[in-house]
């Protein structure tokens, strides 16, 4: 396959899941601002959310203070925003079109049809659009274009392609979003445990479409670790870091079994997996739940550096 | 044709009588009730849109996602017909690549006085670089587009020749694609032959000038400047058709005497590339040094025999407007045959004696530009006010041997479904020649219809639109 579009296949993965975060962190935002502020001197909730999703520097330069409203436009209809849903939509949608000959119909028409609601919605008055449709239609694009590639897609190269991108931003985005958590209480160690505590940190399973899911995993009360513990080290949790990792290892394993040569794209995946797989919850406390989570980041976006150079750059050799 | 309307060759109707190819349409449309055609026409749309199938026009701005109107009325050639156009294209591309070989090795052609030398060798398309230099099996031109028009029942004029790069193929088969799910049953009522292995018959003529350094299967990439380019869809189609990378040229490089091709295992080889770009971007270090489109080092390997450019660089000069109207002494002088198609009647505006009598015609010509396409800068004397034809006239005293002139033709039309019905509309046809080993031609190609009532313009950047074409098998 041309290391091109491998790279495009890629990215229409990462641009989907991504468009998906950023949904997911408006569901947080939102949720967020609906209780009081009984925090004076906290951090606002909604200059979290910029920061967890990387655009607080782009988003003061074209509005200044984060007023929810501009907020909201800036993360989902705002082309000049890369992260928003807009561009990671548009952005998915182009690749698709470079890449078409790679999709079938099923999963072309999954990103195009996307690509024309959203431009339709763009043409719609704001005051029509709820934020939380606007979440919904986000997370319904995200797995209609998902269930098309596992339904319809050849199981070769390119599959492998679309999934680690599919599991390198998964594990990028729920590390953000758990990380969302440090920046709203960063200031207070006394409200760890109290009530808007787990209000904040069930927002976040809610936002992971796993709050159910964890009640039936654990059951009784909510507390931090128990929660670091499901979105971090359970591999029953769909979007937890070490069931994305251990997918994207798997995927690359797939690759280098079908073209009979491992690279240095492997052993680094699989050093990550042993890492979170040996890791307790009392470990990652320790180093500090922020710090882990950085340092998590960066091993990811260092992997996504050595699958860039190994298969999508075309300079190997 | 002064004052009077003229009389245009209904490819339908002959007199009241319905021509044979035509007979198992006439009932069809009779009982098509209104709603019925528009429900198809929408489900048409909906279908081409649904397959990206666009047209994007350069320059022009607005929806670069818009179609190409289908006009879901076929067009029908009956086997007898066809029989004659086949032999007229497949001798034109013939005699269009003994004239390429010719004009690239020892000049016979000129040195017999048949073509003035300057026409020849200081055309903007010929290509120096490739002086003496023989391309496998002795073809330069691997996809002729010979675009044709009717006027009467035997008449087909041949209106130009295109031997680089013609497009508009993919419309051929997804027009005849949706015709089969629109209307199966006029496909079991009618034999029609299929077109449907075209992709496969353009791999194998690929395949058979694969250069003779390759050894097993030859690799054939297709080369395309990239998505952006308003043919995109047509090169991805014709990839995915032919089983075939599509490619750009960041994805290739050269290195020792062969190309490759950037993949996720590392570098693999390329013997055949159909280029879907200009002569003067597929090299930087030859041609543009500006162009990021091609591949550095690209000619060199080409020259020594490392790889196979479809359609061959400098294959340009064989279908300019200004070589155009040597083509039937081409046929002549190479194959010792009579054409099978006529020309035009042309007159060269770079000639002073012809220039002056286009000048006091021009109300009666259609004037075109030597280097021009798409339909931009023509003018069409009998469609034009004074005021234009002055302009015009100014622009060719200005540079006349940019310039060429041909009469008005009475186009053929072909029933058109249009908002009142069904109407006479004016028509072309583009058929697509493959020449490798073999020369071949699949049954049709590409009608293009001009939906405006009355005009004689097919392009589809001036409202032209397209119509599936059926050969009638015998």
């Amino acid at each position: 396959m041309l290391s091109r579009t491998a790279a495009s296949l890629y990215w229409i993965a990462r641009y989907m899941e991504r468009a998906e975060t950023v949904a997911r962190l408006l569901e947080v935002g939102g949720r967020n601002a609906l209780i009081p502020n009984l925090s004076g001197g906290f951090r606002n909730e909604w200059e979290s959310i910029l920061q967890a999703s990387g655009t607080q520097a782009g988003f003061a330069a074209k509005y200044g203070d984060p007023v929810s409203r501009n907020i909201e436009s800036y993360l989902f209809f705002d082309l000049d925003n890369p992260s928003s849903v807009a561009s990671c939509i548009t952005g998915a949608r182009e690749n698709g079109r470079i890449v078409r000959t790679a999709l079938t119909s099923a999963v072309w028409d999954a990103l195009n049809t996307g690509y024309q609601e959203m431009l339709a919605m763009r043409r719609t008055e704001r005051s029509k659009l709820p934020l939380s449709e606007l979440i919904d239609w986000t997370m319904r694009q995200s797995m209609i274009l998902r269930g098309a590639i596992e339904d319809t897609q050849l199981r070769v190269d390119g599959y492998d392609f679309l999934n680690i991108g599919y599991h390198l931003e998964r594990a990028d985005s729920t590390a953000r979003l758990v990380d969302v958590k440090y920046f709203v209480l960063l200031p207070q160690v006394d409200y760890v445990g109290s009530g808007l505590d787990n209000y904040q940190w069930r927002t976040i399973l809610r936002a992971m479409s796993a709050h159910r899911a964890f009640s039936w995993a654990y059951g009784g009360e909510i507390t931090p670790a128990k929660i670091a513990d499901f979105l971090i080290l359970n591999r029953k949790a769909p979007r937890s870091l070490i069931t994305a990792t251990e997918g994207a290892a798997s995927h690359l394993d797939r690759l280098a079994r079908g073209y009979g040569r491992s690279t240095e794209a492997q052993t680094k995946a699989r050093s990550l997996v042993a890492e979170l797989a040996e890791a307790t919850v009392e470990d990652i406390f320790d180093e500090g739940l922020h710090e882990f989570l950085t340092r998590f980041i960066d091993e990811i976006s260092a992997l996504g550096g050595v699958i860039h150079e190994v298969y999508l750059s075309g300079d190997t050799r | 044709m002064d004052g009077g309307k003229p009389e245009y060759f209904n490819e339908m109707f002959d007199g009241g009588m319905v021509r044979a190819p035509y007979a198992g349409l006439d009932a069809w449309t009779r009982q098509m009730p209104p709603e019925l055609r528009n429900l198809k026409q929408s489900e048409a749309e909906k279908l081409f849109r649904r397959i990206g199938i666009t047209f994007a026009v350069y320059g022009e701005g607005g929806d670069p996602d818009r179609l190409i109107p289908f006009d879901m009325f076929p067009r029908v050639f009956s086997s007898a017909e066809w029989r004659k156009l086949e032999a007229g294209i497949k001798q034109r591309a013939r005699a269009l690549n003994a004239f390429l070989m010719d004009v690239y090795g020892r000049g016979e052609i000129v040195k017999a006085g048949r073509i003035p030398a300057h026409l020849v060798y200081r055309n903007d398309a010929f290509e120096k670089s490739v002086v003496g230099f023989k391309p496998p099996r002795g073809v330069y031109s691997h996809i002729v587009g010979i675009d044709i028009v009717r006027t009467g029942p035997e008449e087909f004029f041949v209106l130009e020749d295109n031997c680089r790069t013609p497009s508009g193929v993919s419309y051929m088969l997804e027009n005849r694609e949706i015709m089969m799910r629109l209307f199966p049953g006029l496909f079991r009522e009618n034999r029609i032959s299929p077109v449907e292995n075209y992709p496969a018959l353009l791999k194998r003529t690929l395949a058979s000038v694969a250069p003779h350094k390759c050894d097993g299967d030859p690799c054939v990439v297709i080369l395309t400047p990239g998505h952006f380019n308003s043919a995109y869809y047509e090169h991805s189609f014709l990839a995915d058709m032919m089983g075939v990378e599509l490619v750009e040229g960041q994805d290739l490089f050269v290195e020792g005497d062969y190309v490759w091709m950037r993949t996720t295992q590392g570098p693999r080889r390329v013997d055949v590339i159909y280029r879907r770009i200009d002569d003067a971007f597929i090299d930087p270090l030859c041609f543009r040094p500006d162009s990021m489109l091609g591949v550095p080092g690209l000619m060199n390997v080409y020259r020594s025999g490392g790889v196979t450019i479809a359609s061959a660089p400098g294959a340009g000069v064989a279908d300019d407007k200004a070589i155009y109207t040597f083509v039937p002494e081409m046929i002549r002088f190479y194959l010792g045959e009579t054409p099978i198609l006529n020309n035009v009647p042309t007159w060269q505006c770079a000639r002073a004696d012809e220039c002056a009598y286009v000048l006091e015609h021009l109300g009666e010509l259609v004037v075109k530009e030597v280097h021009g396409s798409g339909g931009y800068g023509m003018l069409v004397g009998p469609k034009s006010t004074k005021e234009q034809i002055a302009a015009f006239a100014e622009k060719i005293r200005e540079d006349p041997s940019n310039y060429i002139a041909q009469p008005t033709l009475a186009l053929s039309t072909c029933p058109s479904f249009v908002e009142e019905g069904v109407a006479p509309r004016h028509v072309d046809l583009r058929p697509y020649c493959l020449v490798g080993e073999r020369i071949e031609l699949v049954p049709g190609g590409l009608t293009r219809v001009a939906l405006r009532e009355g005009s004689l313009v097919v392009n589809s950047s001036q409202g032209g639109g397209v119509k599936d074409t059926w050969v009638m098998a015998e």
